[in-house]
């Protein structure tokens, strides 16, 4: 019988994984991909994984974008499925930047800063021209690597904040410990360290472009890239039965801090304002959309309108979010047809009445 | 069971914080307890809400039915089941009176329910508020002063505009004359199951990250007018199966000229009453 035929079934669900699993790894003549080559080959997409993954680690990241088939979505989904069964073992120090050992640092508003500009390995400046050589095996780019003259160049922020023109970052005085998102609900209004944690392992292209349609006008906050640095800093736990700090490890990071249109009033002198952006790896597009988005989301704070969506935090918190987006766009292929057959019932149902109606009224003309 | 997961995945520490959240739940029926909703190896918005009230709840004596649209072999149904047979190695049924917890989507099974069983629905919004003010800060205060005007209005708008209420699923109730709540987006068809049911009712949304509840005997009651009073959908035909006439039907196309026939959507009781039939 026909009906049957519309149910799946488990057959079906396991065939449908085999096959994926076929198409995952493509034509066996070609070798396979190993996840030393995904980690170093494509080290941005691991990079952009991890970070909004909530998880730093390389291996893990580079076996979700393959198992993904290179399906970034898919692949931070996998890693934070994964992430959700870790046990919590400790809480990190809060991270140093001022003390980065730094291989990218610039700053777009001073020519020159103490540490100096590094330009280092960027996309910047690079024509975007096919390189044609590449698609054959290429020689071994060999570059040398100059020696920074500060591997820890102090925060170009810090030096207007010396002199007092731009707000200081303080500590939250209402949060006894940093929220975390992964354990608690979203409550509004939230916190600027929730705010921040959420747009962390927010959706990058989201954030691009609502950080975008600030510049474009809705919620504009006169952006400059104070500064924007990429390096490794460490990690340091405090266990509370050793009593003292303990680096265990280090992490790539990217930090952006934009300086913004001043806020002031007569009893306070005016200051620039602030926004945030800080990533796993490399990932300078992200951190910077971040930072726009971060310091939109202030204007209640620093006592602008909010009008545009970018300012709006239920709005961007609630769906920056590319997993929960994702599953629930997604959910829509799910079966329906209960609820769908209420809904043609009701349309019938109404479409009767009128047609009813419509023929009582011509009646009534005629007559 | 998996190698390397807990009994039912969920760590010990976040089920106990889940059903600290059913039990607040429980006490405030139809309250909306926010929880901190982990990320399932499902996605969200295929019933991680429900799979981890269920996770919370289940114990190796339970036995689990799941179903979506009222039946059981769904896709969806299948990969749940399969996801707590393997995780928890619990018995598994299709038959509604067997099963001790009972997830679903879209559907409250046709055979009545007893005490003692639990229904765990997956909930894609959980506020019912939420095509009308989409603001959580302002639905949250509207039930704290149990303001339900716009909800009213609308239901009023829909007889204006319609001549009918033209809502057909998730139909708005108020629980325990006090809470406004979604019932998920089960067919209005169902709402009256949910009155005054020996069974105890969750509600989980996973990506919402809320849990609510209807305990055992509460007054449940689907919003109407004196002049509208609320009804549910009803059927000129009969299941081309087993005859149903009191049961939910789903249509089903049989041909590309305009054929179809009618079937239960409750696959279960279908079956169950073909098999007495026969």
């Amino acid at each position: 019988m026909a009906y049957v035929a519309v149910k799946g079934g488990e057959k079906a669900i396991d065939a449908a994984h085999r096959l994926l699993a076929k198409e995952r790894r493509g034509d066996p003549a070609v070798p396979e991909l190993s996840l030393d080559q995904i980690s170093q080959q494509l080290s941005l997409s691991v990079d952009r994984v991890m970070t909004e993954g909530s998880i730093y680690d390389r291996e893990l990241a580079a076996l979700a974008i393959k198992q993904a088939r290179g399906d970034l979505v898919e692949a931070i989904f996998l890693l934070r499925a994964y992430r959700a069964t870790l046990p919590r073992l400790a809480e990190s120090k809060p991270i140093e930047t001022n003390r980065m050992r730094a291989r990218r640092r610039i700053s777009a508003i001073f020519k020159d800063v103490p540490g100096g500009q590094v330009l280092g390995g960027t996309f910047d400046y690079t024509h975007r021209l096919l390189d044609f050589t590449l698609a054959a095996p290429s020689v071994f780019p060999d570059a040398e690597i100059a020696e920074p003259s500060d591997t820890m160049p102090p925060h170009v922020l810090a030096i207007l904040g010396d002199e007092g023109l731009i707000q200081p970052e303080r500590r939250d005085e209402n949060l006894q410990n940093p929220p975390d998102l992964t354990r608690e609900p979203l409550e509004f209004p939230a916190a600027r360290a929730t705010r921040l944690q959420n747009l962390a392992r927010g959706d990058e292209g989201f954030l691009l472009s609502l950080g975008y349609s600030t510049q474009r006008g809705y919620g504009r906050n006169h952006p400059f890239a104070g500064e924007i640095r990429i390096g490794e800093v460490e990690v340091v736990i405090e266990p509370e039965e050793l009593g003292f700090p303990v680096v265990i490890g280090e992490i790539t990071v990217t930090e952006c801090e934009t300086v913004n249109q001043f806020s002031g009033s007569k009893s306070e002198p005016a200051q620039f304002t602030r926004g945030y952006g800080l990533t796993f790896g490399e990932a300078e597009r992200k951190a910077m959309a971040m930072a726009l988005v971060d310091r939109a989301l202030r204007a209640t704070e620093l006592g602008e309108d909010v009008s545009a969506p970018a300012q709006d935090e239920e709005f961007v918190l609630y769906h920056s979010d590319n997993v929960e987006a994702s599953g629930f766009v997604q959910h829509l292929k799910l079966p329906h047809y209960v609820d769908f057959q209420s809904e043609l019932n009701i349309v019938r149902k109404i479409r009767g009445d009128e047609q009813v109606a419509d023929e009582a009224l011509a009646e009534g003309i005629l007559a | 069971m998996t190698a390397g997961y807990n009994f039912a995945y969920l760590d010990e520490q976040t089920k106990r914080m889940i059903r600290r959240a059913i039990l607040k739940a429980v006490a405030i029926p139809g309250y909306q307890v926010p929880f901190g909703s982990r990320e399932m190896p499902l996605p969200y918005g295929w019933g991680t809400g429900g799979i981890q009230v269920t996770a919370s709840i289940i114990g190796s004596d339970d036995v689990l039915k799941v179903i979506d649209q009222g039946a059981d072999d769904t896709t969806n149904a299948i990969s749940i089941r399969r996801f707590f047979a393997k995780t928890a190695g619990v018995a598994t049924t299709t038959r509604t009176a067997d099963a001790t917890i009972i997830q679903t989507r879209h559907r409250i099974p046709e055979t009545p329910l007893r005490a003692g069983q639990i229904v765990v629905f997956q909930v894609p919004i959980p506020e019912p508020l939420r095509w009308l003010e989409p603001r959580e800060s302002e639905t949250r205060q509207m039930h704290a002063y149990a303001d339900y005007a716009i909800m009213h209005v609308k239901l009023y708008e829909d007889i204006a505009r319609y001549g009918h209420i033209a809502t057909t699923y998730d139909y708005p109730v108020i629980v325990n004359e006090r809470y406004l709540m979604r019932p998920s987006p089960i067919p209005k068809f169902d709402n009256p199951k949910l009155d005054m049911n020996p069974a105890l009712m969750l509600f989980g949304a996973g990506r919402e990250k809320r849990i609510y509840a209807v305990p055992p005997y509460t007054i449940v009651k689907s919003l109407d007018f004196e002049d509208h009073p609320f009804s549910i959908e009803t059927w000129d035909t009969s299941c081309a199966l087993c005859g149903a006439t009191n049961a939910f039907l789903d249509e089903v196309i049989t041909d590309d000229h305009g054929g179809k026939m009618f079937v239960c959507s409750d696959s279960d009781h279908c079956a169950e009453r073909k098999e007495k039939a026969a």
